[in-house]
């Protein structure tokens, strides 16, 4: 809230910038005249600024509301100034630009009073009701309907009859009816007011309904407020449960990112990839560096390090394949061991070359922010392309293991390797570009890691044991197993979560695995035939 | 010629075709450094060349410590084939079950001097102790817990895994899982262990104080004469009937279960008693570095016991000990020069020594004997000719 403040006000500063340039001479005598009128002699001067500047003037009045208005003896500069943390902040009113600390006695606060703080109130409410874009009105509406008086329904009364948007109506005629339901004598129009608020899922709404059906007397006002209250708290409830449904479908969609190079490397290789989490890891610290040298064009820095972070795990991987798992095929926890090893060195090594302090990447634009279905329900949108960017991912892999010939032979050789050789497939180069493969997709998945987490050398720590959990969960060798699993575990996590907590969560799904792996220990579709061993 | 010969050779150390046959005289030399350095450490003066500081002595405590529970991975990994990435768990638990002990000892001595409750149950606003705090205060209930608790959990995690067929990495990761699981849960405050600072703040152990030389003494020759017996013991189970079996299950689990032997008793067995070792590593670790947190649980640390082992050599019980000691020294005097190198050293050690060494440092020295005993073949072949 505080931020976008800044924000609007630093636009109003360059709109006002261009004012004060031309002869806009009545604004600037009304502001100095703030600094000297008498306390109640204010408001006609606020209702001029209001009528002289409209909108512009919402970050002065916000400031004054906040009795965080001063000015500065010797000019008549308005400043604001605000403690935080015992330590006083000074910032320009309109731009919201940070100020030189001055002296105490050189400044002196603008006194504000009750009748002051009402019209003050109703005059944001106004500059506000009447913006230009819809959605800001709806914003401003919602925002009003926790500090409903009667000033203000007749405000809102009164822009209703010029409003066009019917999601603005809507709201307005909510506003109207809970000021109604709480203030009304009549019984008859608390009635309306309960049948207008049915089937509103805004948390006010619910609030003001819950003390209805508590304090109400008419006992059909209070029949019907139940019902709705009733038929309310099932739609919070459903919407709830989609909610946690997205949400486990969000972290399964971050475990399949996570999981399904390694279910390549893993489950099609049959090699131990302890440093798989660091290919993750490589590939966030490669979207940091975009970042860093493309700092202007934030927007599109993904589209370049998606590939980028694709080719420099991939690459690694591939130098760990040739210079070290090659020389221990068929030693499956050596590997594991060697892996280790390097996993504690490439950590080791972005933790001098980064330091060991995390790092934040930012998100473009496009991505942050969220889709708001309704007051109870809205989706975060960078989850939501994290999900299809997983998805999206899985199908692409699904295309190249089963339609390219380099994922005929990954297959071929998964199957039975002397063969495979034997019928030409040179298995060492399929391993080397099978094991880029899964690297590559680990860097990609750390792109998209990084858009929800700070990036450090842990970071891919901290995904490995879900990761081998996912793969052996789904049965090794199986993608569609593990996109199965990925999904699964998110949501029973998030599922379990609420009622147990994130970190016994954590412990009930891993016991769940590792009771279910004695029971199946080739996991949920195990390899039938042939493959089988 | 020929006396002499059999006089120095070196025949007797490594009799018999196993290499763990070096146990006995290792033992030895074990206990012979272990007096001598007490005895430096108590007889001598201070600025003697040959005195060895208290700090030296409890350093030395913590190798013999890490050293036992590398040998009871070696137990399992080397002689059985089962790669634990979870012994650290059963360390810990050790750990922990004494640590419960030296907390109760504190007594009202704690920062909020409450006779009964540890400060951190105090600071959490509880009234009275859990259930599983009970008897705590005695050393022998602790002893029995230290042993039981791991035993317990291994036999039970052991019973599932074996009895259907995990084996492999499969298995490995799973252990891995139950450490990770492990440490989640004992970061929580709520499971009565102090959560995230874990148990601290010891005073003293049996009475005597932790904070005097001649109980860290008494520690320190503890610990030797354990790791002893534990060394002894192991080589005589691996020499005996069972311990043949258990290779034989190493080589060929199908072929072992074929003849006619319930392979996952064997192994469940196995694996009980090298949880207890680990576990006794523990209690004994606990008083000697004043801390155990949940930390000890951390896939990581476990990971880095199974290096030990591979750095000294596996199936070999003393290339454990060795190779334990010799890693932890090197950490040491790494982490002091330059903090930072210590990780890329360690990494690369588990790179280089699963491709050059194999076999570990026991490889290198079992090499290096036949190479001789082979160049002496060759030479009393030339002189009989």
């Amino acid at each position: 809230m505080r931020n976008s403040l800044i924000i609007l006000a630093c636009l109003l500063s360059m709109l006002l910038s261009t004012a004060h340039a031309s002869s806009d001479k009545s604004t600037q005598a009304l502001l100095i005249e703030l600094t000297t009128v008498k306390l109640n002699k204010a408001i006609p001067v606020l209702k001029a600024l209001e009528e002289n500047d409209g909108d512009k003037m919402l970050p002065l009045f916000n400031t004054l509301l906040k009795g965080q208005l001063y000015y500065v003896k010797s000019n008549k500069d308005l400043l604001s100034i605000e403690k935080v943390d015992g330590k006083k902040e000074y910032t320009d009113v309109f731009s919201g630009e940070a100020l030189e600390p001055l002296a105490t006695k050189l400044t002196k606060k603008i006194r504000v009073n009750n009748k002051l703080r009402r019209f003050l109130r109703d005059s944001i409410a106004r500059i506000q009701l009447s913006s230009s874009e819809p959605e800001s009105r709806e914003k401003a509406l919602i925002s009003l309907l926790s500090q409903l008086d009667e000033s203000t329904i007749n405000t809102i009364r009164s822009l209703k009859v010029n409003e066009s948007n019917t999601s603005v109506i809507e709201l307005m005629d909510v506003a109207i009816a809970m000021y109604a339901l709480s203030n009304s004598a009549e019984a008859t129009e608390r009635l309306q007011a309960v049948r207008t608020l049915d089937g509103r899922l805004e948390n006010e709404v619910r609030n003001l309904l819950v003390s209805t059906v508590k304090n109400e007397a008419d006992i059909k006002v209070k029949a019907a407020a139940e019902k709705s209250l009733a038929s309310l708290e099932d739609r919070i409830e459903n919407y709830q449960f989609v909610n946690k449904l997205f949400f486990g479908l969000s972290l399964g969609s971050v475990l399949l990112l996570a999981a399904v190079g390694l279910a390549i490397t893993f489950g099609v290789m049959g090699v131990i990839n302890m440093a798989h989490g660091e290919m993750i890891m490589l590939g966030a610290y490669t979207t940091y560096v975009v970042q860093m040298m493309m700092p202007n064009a934030i927007d599109y820095s993904l589209w370049v390090a998606i590939p980028l972070a694709f080719l420099v795990s991939g690459s690694v991987g591939v130098l760990i394949e040739r210079g070290v798992i090659r020389h221990l095929h068929g030693r499956p926890l050596e590997t594991l061991l060697a892996t280790f090893g390097i996993s504690l060195i490439l950590q080791q090594l972005v933790r001098t070359i980064f330091s060991p302090l995390n790092r934040q990447v930012e998100s473009p634009t496009w991505m942050s922010g969220s889709l708001d279905i309704n007051p109870v329900l809205s989706l975060t949108l960078n989850r939501l392309y994290i999900l299809a960017f997983a998805l999206l991912v899985f199908g692409l892999l699904l295309l190249i293991l089963n339609r390219t010939s380099l994922g005929l032979n990954v297959r071929a050789v998964a199957q039975n390797r002397n063969m495979a050789k034997a019928m030409g497939i040179r298995t060492d180069r399929v391993d080397a570009m099978t094991f880029g493969l899964g690297s590559g997709i680990a860097g990609m998945a750390g792109v998209a890691l990084s858009q929800l987490t700070n990036v450090g050398p842990n970071l891919g720590q901290a995904y490995i044991i879900d990761s081998f959990m996912v793969v052996v969960f789904g049965g090794v060798g199986n993608l569609w197993g593990t996109l199965v699993a990925a999904f699964t575990l998110g949501i029973a996590n998030k599922f379990i979560e609420p009622i147990t907590g994130a970190v016994l969560a954590s412990i009930i799904v891993l016991v769940f695995i590792i009771l279910f792996i004695q029971k199946r220990p080739k996991g949920l579709f195990p390899q039938k035939g042939r493959a089988a061993e | 010629m020929s006396f002499l010969n059999s006089v120095f050779s070196t025949k007797w150390l490594d009799r018999g075709d196993q290499a763990g046959s070096r146990t006995m005289p290792f033992v030895l030399l074990l206990l012979v450094v272990t007096f001598l350095a007490s005895f430096c450490n108590l007889a001598l003066p201070a600025d003697s060349v040959f005195y060895v500081s208290t700090y030296t002595i409890t350093l030395l405590g913590k190798y013999l410590c890490y050293a036992m529970l590398a040998l009871a991975v070696d137990i399992i990994w080397g002689y059985c084939g089962i790669l634990s990435l979870g012994h650290g768990a059963f360390f810990a638990l050790g750990g922990y079950a004494m640590g419960m002990y030296l907390m109760r000892q504190i007594g009202d001595r704690g920062v909020y001097g409450n006779p009964e409750l540890p400060d951190f149950m105090v600071f959490l606003n509880w009234t009275e102790l859990p259930w599983f705090w009970q008897g705590m205060d005695q050393f022998w209930v602790a002893m029995v817990m230290v042993a039981l608790v791991p035993g317990l959990l291994a036999y039970v995690f052991g019973w599932l895994a074996f009895r259907s067929r995990v084996t492999g990495v499969y298995l490995s990761i799973i252990t891995q899982a139950l450490t990770y699981a492990l440490l989640l849960s004992f970061f929580r405050n709520e499971m009565g262990f102090g959560g995230n600072n874990g148990l601290t703040d010891f005073k003293d152990i049996l009475g005597f104080s932790l904070q005097e030389d001649s109980t860290r003494i008494g520690l320190f020759i503890t610990t030797a004469l354990m790791l002893s017996l534990v060394l002894i013991a192991s080589h005589a189970i691996l020499k005996s009937r069972f311990g043949k079996v258990i290779v034989a299950i190493r080589d060929g689990e199908d072929r072992a279960r074929f003849i006619g032997y319930r392979t996952e008793r064997y192994k469940v067995w196995l694996f009980v008693y090298s949880a207890v070792i680990a576990g006794v590593a523990g209690a004994l670790y606990v008083p000697q570095v004043g801390i155990i947190n949940p930390g000890e649980f951390s896939p990581v640390n476990s990971i880095e016991i199974v290096i030990w082992v591979a750095v000294g050599g596996r199936g070999t019980l003393i290339g454990a000990v060795i190779g334990a000691i010799l890693v932890n020294y090197a950490k040491t005097r790494f982490t002091a020069i330059m903090p930072d190198g210590w990780l890329f050293a360690l990494g690369a050690l588990f790179v280089l020594v699963t491709l050059y060494l194999p076999k570990g440092i026991m490889g290198l020295f079992d090499q290096f004997n036949e190479r001789r005993n082979k160049n002496k073949a060759v030479d009393v072949q030339e002189t009989a000719s």
